[in-house]
């Protein structure tokens, strides 16, 4: 049995901003719903099902925060699923909104992802002190710093490589209307001279704590053709990758289960050189130094070779593979949203529509998120033209 | 009866913050009406009137956008005693949850009544609001119902809306108390650092040695067996040096978060390194564990204050770079 093709026809997204007190929670999903409906020009009667993903419940402090949603939603009289996957969670809720339409299930589906994090403090709802351990722990920057350590020190990358990956996130951002972070004027060395937070991570390296939601329609072949939607993202390949947290040997700068999910990635979307074939990405980076160890992780570049990509300018906008154009997770980060925006930007690439954080002649663009301590993968490869 | 020496070790897990609320238009104007001793309903697309308000319509999935008053009195629909009030509930005294339907409101609202005895509340009984004598715009402001068996239905307020604005935020504190159960595993190592020692196990099937012991082993899926007591000397393998302050932070920064892999074990685990300016740690250099005194060990990791350096020659990168 072949599965249908599937292809994203709407895009919506809030502004996001470190509080945007003047929404409720449902509201705040709803901007970003209601615009991804209008993209794709259908009402809430033209839906199938609602997929709906956000990151740990203690971020809100509201259990099963999807059910008092439902109705906002309008996932009444519907199928509705939560997915939770840690911040890899908006890729792996798009993916799960693509499958229900791949496997013939339902023909349109609405999916949205999102984080309203000032009604809570990240930072604290990460470092829950666990009985019996030491606590160090210093939420997600204490946890990943002494890996980005281990990448400096394996690779030999020169220290501004970070520097380099925040400014270029950082002026990407002011190319994108929705984008939390707007400082005109970040350069490497401004970056540099950003406070140590986490040695070896910066302040300017970091991402910030964003409130926010994103949504896509995802349409059948049929929906597509039924539609008055000319520029769809066709889904050529969707994957997700799990691994536990620790065991002996982990890899913990270059986890396996990255790496496995990009390997089949590529070979079920029949992409031999994803350095050449792949034209633009949007990676999951919440600290700089993520973006040369992904584009290890994801074969774009071999173990060690990451950061040539970053210093040369290849991963810039202007360059051959450009990566986060939108500013990416550095510039706005609702944590249960952020993956999804990768996703939908990767679509918004291949459609057209990326308006002045365009890439010229985008035809096939990866979206990818992470999540826990390195061990949930979500990727999507999308196209301009059916697979 | 199970020898206490094996039991599980436990120990209480509290979780509390203030998380707070914005409200958005159509909650704004119902908390702002709870604060002027008003009950506001939503006026659905079917013209029912909804109390609390829904935010969107059920049928049309519009934002509300018409709010109307509603009586503070009413009639029970259904209830349920509540014979031990538990902390935080609108009662310290047995009381009702009950579904009361208000005059001029066509769904019911769950409320506590403060009906004395399960003999003195019924359906259909007729109750009215107990105001908070402070209001802020919170739920709490209608405190709880009573009874109100002697009046009649009085009149139903008139009028679209109150015109009641200026409450856009609340707080919602939440406390969660837990009991965490360590696991035998976990237990056992925790006995262990209490006596000064450091009890590992290993994978019969990849024989690699983790510490703390796990129970089973995450690659092959087995239990890890034979306690074997490892030296409490290691290396950094990485590390980063903690300067940011937060909500709930146990250790005052700057200081030095480092995964420590002891010597004869195969994986690192997160400590602290202090004995040397945090400037001079460094991956690979050589560490011993600082003890608590005998009279303040206790089960927990922290019965090793810290790890210090032990002034011997660093590890090669090549011993440790496959634990990174």
């Amino acid at each position: 049995m072949t599965k249908t093709p599937a292809a994203v026809i709407g895009v919506g997204q809030t502004h996001y901003r470190a509080k945007r007190e003047d929404v409720s929670m449902p509201g705040l999903l709803r901007e970003a719903i209601d615009r991804a409906l209008a993209d794709a020009q259908l009402t809430f009667a033209d839906i199938d099902a609602v997929v709906v993903g956000k990151a740990p419940d203690l971020f809100e402090g509201v259990m099963m925060p999807e059910l008092f949603l439902a109705d906002a939603i309008g996932a009444t009289g519907k199928p509705m699923i939560r997915v939770h996957t840690a911040g890899s969670v908006g890729g792996s809720t798009a993916i799960v909104a693509a499958s229900l339409v791949q496997s013939g299930v339902h023909d349109r589906v609405l999916t949205v992802a999102f984080e309203k994090q000032s009604e809570s403090n990240a930072m604290w709802a990460l470092s829950i002190p666990v009985p019996f351990t030491m606590p160090v722990h210093a939420g997600a920057g204490g946890f990943f710093a002494p890996h980005v350590r281990s990448y400096i020190r394996r690779s030999g990358a020169p220290t501004e490589i970070g520097a380099m990956v925040a400014a270029k996130d950082r002026n990407n951002a002011l190319k994108n209307p929705y984008a939390h972070l707007r400082n005109p004027d970040t350069t490497v060395e401004s970056v540099l001279a950003s406070q140590m937070l986490w040695d070896p991570v910066r302040y300017d390296e970091t991402c910030p704590s964003s409130d926010g939601a994103c949504a896509m329609v995802i349409a059948s072949e049929g929906a597509v053709s039924a539609s008055d939607v000319k520029n769809p993202a066709w889904i050529h390949g969707q994957v997700m990758r799990s691994e536990p947290l620790a065991y002996a040997e982990r890899d913990q700068a270059n986890p396996w289960a990255g790496r496995d999910a990009a390997a089949h990635l590529w070979k079920s979307t029949g992409i031999s050189d994803p350095r050449r074939e792949i034209d633009c990405a949007e990676i999951y980076v919440p600290f700089s130094w993520f973006e040369p160890m992904w584009m290890e992780n994801l074969g774009f570049a071999g173990e060690g070779e990451g950061w040539k990509l970053t210093a040369q300018g290849v991963t810039a906008l202007t360059g051959d593979l450009p990566v986060n154009m939108s500013g990416g997770v550095l510039s706005s980060n609702p944590i249960g949203a952020s993956g999804m925006i990768r996703f939908a930007e990767a679509a918004l690439q291949v459609m057209g529509e990326a308006g002045e954080h365009q890439v010229d002649g985008a035809r096939r663009a990866l979206g990818h998120a992470y999540g826990g301590g390195s061990q949930f993968f979500a990727m999507w490869v999308v196209g301009s033209e059916p697979l | 009866m199970t020898p206490p020496s094996t039991a599980v070790l436990h120990q209480p897990l509290t979780l509390e913050f203030d998380y707070t609320r914005s409200l958005g238009p159509v909650l704004s104007q119902y908390m702002s009406g709870l604060a002027a001793k008003q009950v506001l309903g939503a006026v659905l697309s079917d013209g029912r009137v909804a109390v609390p308000p829904p935010e969107y319509d059920p049928v049309t999935h519009e934002q509300i956008s018409r709010m109307r008053p509603v009586s503070d009195e009413g009639v029970v629909v259904t209830w349920s005693w509540v014979a031990e009030p538990l902390p935080d509930q609108p009662l310290d005294h047995p009381f009702a949850f009950a579904l009361v339907l208000l005059d001029g409101a066509d769904v019911p609202l769950l409320h506590a009544v403060d009906a004395g005895s399960p003999d003195a509340i019924r359906t259909g009984m007729r109750v009215r609001a107990r105001w908070a004598d402070e209001r802020v715009g919170s739920v709490r402001d209608l405190a709880s119902f009573e009874p109100a068996a002697d009046t009649a239905p009085g009149p139903v307020p008139t009028g679209e809306t109150s015109g009641a604005e200026g409450i856009t935020m609340t707080s919602t504190p939440v406390r969660l108390a837990y009991d965490y159960a360590a696991s035998p595993e976990e237990s056992a190592f925790g006995r262990g650092l209490k006596e000064g020692r450091i009890l590992a196990q290993a994978c019969p099937v990849c024989h690699k040695v983790y510490v703390p012991p796990r129970g089973a082993c995450p690659v092959d899926g087995v239990p890890t067996k034979d306690p074997i007591e490892l030296p409490d000397t290691g290396i950094v393998t990485t590390f980063c040096i903690v300067n940011v302050p937060f909500l709930g932070q146990r250790i005052t920064p700057p200081y030095v978060s480092a995964y420590v892999l002891l010597d004869g074990s195969d994986i690192a685990f997160l400590h602290l390194i202090l004995g040397v300016d945090a400037s001079e740690v460094r991956m690979g250099m050589r560490v011993k564990a600082v003890w608590r005194p005998e009279g303040e060990r206790s089960y927990s990791m922290e019965t090793i204050s810290h790890f210090e350096p032990t002034g011997e020659p660093d590890a090669e990168y090549e011993t440790y770079r496959r634990h990174l």
